[in-house]
């Protein structure tokens, strides 16, 4: 259960992060930081205290498992951070070349 | 059915060897990425003739059987989606020819654009939760780097916003997608809805509802979560805010919310509820926001909150007739909310500005753009008997039949505010004397009129549909959801 509650926390820090900080840098962290919640909420969804990988061999037999499923789904989730964050960084600099700040308050040419 | 595939993988290949080959020569990319989305289109016909004749096709991939495997699932929902989809970016295409000029690396532009639509398709087909997460989020990325094209400051700044707010509504979608895996240990839409019909209904449930509704409603951009959609509409080089305004939110907003909640989660009363409050909301805070723009872009960008309140209030109705309307009111919008952007894009072609107190008079310099662009704006705001007029006629008559007249005259009063605005637009920028700097402005490219020309037909005539013979392209799509 702690457990859980820990991965809530980062959770919200990564949601602070994205809402409160003005730098767009730190804005980019917290996705990071969401994103890697959400990717450990999935692996405890599979785990098993004391599991083991499940391969399967002739000689013996598994009892308690852990899924390996979510491990998947995981890594590809991995992979598509990985893309996102790719392009948000290279906006970011782009943003920097253009504007010459990271201060989101600064970054404000379109209105209405 | 193998032909499902054709539609991930020929956008994907189209992709691959565009970027592979696409600097070598200047108009390859033209080419293939013409043929790629030509070949697309009949496809989408084709299948829309099967789903009609079948009912539902699958296909398993790599052979796994369903609940295990990944399946595509072609129904008549999914066949309406793929139509829709693949006219609008054949469209949008043939007028990105000419319009493309404008940009340097052009390949670069079809790369993406073909990449995205793998996305929309794959979203469209997948009958696997975490696959239309994966699928959602190809065609979101490439729309944050299609937003971003053109690097001006203002184009950056609007990809950033909306990268940052895709992100957080996938993150709450996948979140949602591992709750409901922890509850019913499956991912297949069609297992997980057997199997919770099963179950009682919890808090889980409600919560995931919740998390849905953040992350498709961010995508599709209703009211309180609309903020990055005028400036991410706006920025965006024209074929491509119609492709987002047109189809975009559509497939990856209202058409997983309509399948997650309709299909897969089942819906109760205070849900069906809190999708009428938003969809009101929508479509009045959406419609007050355009009245006010100078920007041409960012006015249409608003309407697009407003029509796409329509569709969610008709969804939260529920009724037949409802949903009926709903799907009508969704191709008719893709259709003329495209239209006018292309328009939109072709306005600034010829002079250069988008701002409407820098144009007039240009209908006798503009034929083509100045009639096409009415015909959509007459349509957007309901004049009989175009295409529009139909759709919102439907949903205000379903209302009133389920008894909200209150949001019914919402809805008609909206309408007005509709047709004002688009009035507005029509008179600033077509009618009256010709503005002195505008002299010399000359007419845009025959393929730019060419797309301009059939969206506009097709606006036109697109109260048909409801003809008994055209009928089962929507009614078809419309018991799929009612099942």
């Amino acid at each position: 259960m702690s457990l859980y509650l820990l991965c809530f926390i980062l959770f919200s820090v990564g949601l602070y992060c994205i809402v409160r900080k003005r730098n767009i840098i730190k804005i980019i962290i917290g996705l990071g930081i969401i994103e890697y919640s959400i990717n450990l909420f999935f692996i405890l969804l599979g785990y098993r205290t004391r599991g083991r990988a499940p391969i399967l061999s002739k000689d013996q037999e598994i009892l308690n498992m852990v899924n390996p499923l979510p491990q998947a789904m995981v890594l590809t989730t991995i992979v598509i951070g990985l893309a996102v964050m790719v392009v948000v960084v290279s906006l970011a600099i782009r943003i920097y070349e253009k504007y010459g700040t990271f201060d989101i308050t600064k970054i404000r040419r379109l209105r209405g | 059915m193998t032909l499902l595939t054709l539609f991930i993988i020929i956008p994907l290949a189209g992709t691959f060897l565009i970027t592979l080959l696409g600097r070598r020569s200047k108009n390859l990319s033209d080419y293939f990425a013409n043929c790629a989305v030509l070949i697309l289109f009949c496809l989408s016909l084709f299948c829309l003739k099967s789903a009609n004749i079948h009912g539902i096709l699958t296909y398993n991939m790599s052979g796994w059987a369903p609940p295990i495997g990944i399946p595509l699932v072609l129904d008549g929902l999914s066949a309406f989606m793929l139509v829709t989809v693949n006219l609008v970016s054949f469209l949008a295409m043939i007028y990105a020819i000419s319009y493309m000029r404008r940009y340097t690396e052009k390949w670069k532009f079809h790369a993406l654009f073909l990449s995205m639509l793998t996305g929309m398709n794959g979203v469209i087909l997948s009958g696997d939760l975490f696959n239309l997460y994966v699928f959602l989020e190809v065609a979101s990325i490439s729309g944050y780097a299609l937003v971003a094209f053109g690097t001006q400051a203002e184009d950056l700044e609007a990809a950033f916003k909306y990268a940052v707010m895709g992100t957080l509504a996938s993150i709450f979608i996948l979140l949602g997608i591992a709750l409901i895996y922890s509850y019913t240990s499956s991912l297949n839409m069609a297992d997980i809805a057997l199997s919770l019909s099963a179950k009682p209904r919890g808090l889980l449930i409600n919560f995931t509802c919740v998390l849905f509704l953040a992350g498709f409603g961010l995508k599709a951009a209703i009211v309180p979560f609309h903020a990055w959609l005028a400036d991410a509409h706006s920025s965006a080089p024209s074929p491509v805010s119609a492709i987002l305004s047109g189809v975009f939110i559509k497939t990856l907003g209202v058409y997983c919310l309509a399948r997650v909640f309709f299909n897969v989660l089942g819906l109760s009363g205070q849900l069906f509820y809190v999708l009428i409050i938003l969809g009101v909301l929508s479509m009045v805070v959406g419609a007050f926001l355009a009245i006010a723009q100078n920007d041409i872009k960012r006015m249409f960008a608003y309407s697009s909150i407003s029509q796409v309140g329509y569709i969610i209030f008709a969804f939260g109705i529920g009724t037949p007739l409802a949903i009926l309307g709903a799907l009508l009111h969704l191709f008719n919008h893709a259709i003329f909310k495209s239209l006018l952007f292309l328009n939109a894009g072709a306005i600034e072609y010829s002079t250069q500005t988008r701002s409407l107190s820098k144009l007039g008079g240009l209908r006798s310099r503009l034929p083509v753009t100045a009639g096409t662009s009415l015909l959509g704006s007459m349509s957007i705001s309901g004049i009989p008997p175009l295409g529009g007029f139909w759709s919102k006629l439907i949903i205000i008559l379903a209302a009133a039949q389920a008894g909200y007249f209150l949001f019914a005259l919402v809805a008609v009063l909206v309408s007005i505010i509709t047709l004002a605005y688009y009035l507005k637009f029509q008179n600033l920028a077509f009618s009256g004397t010709i503005k002195e700097t505008l002299a010399q402005v000359k007419e845009v490219p025959l393929t730019m009129k060419l797309a301009m020309i059939i969206l506009a037909g097709i606006s036109t005539v697109a109260g048909l549909v409801l003809l008994p013979g055209l009928r089962p392209f929507l009614q078809s799509a419309a018991d799929v959801l009612m099942r």
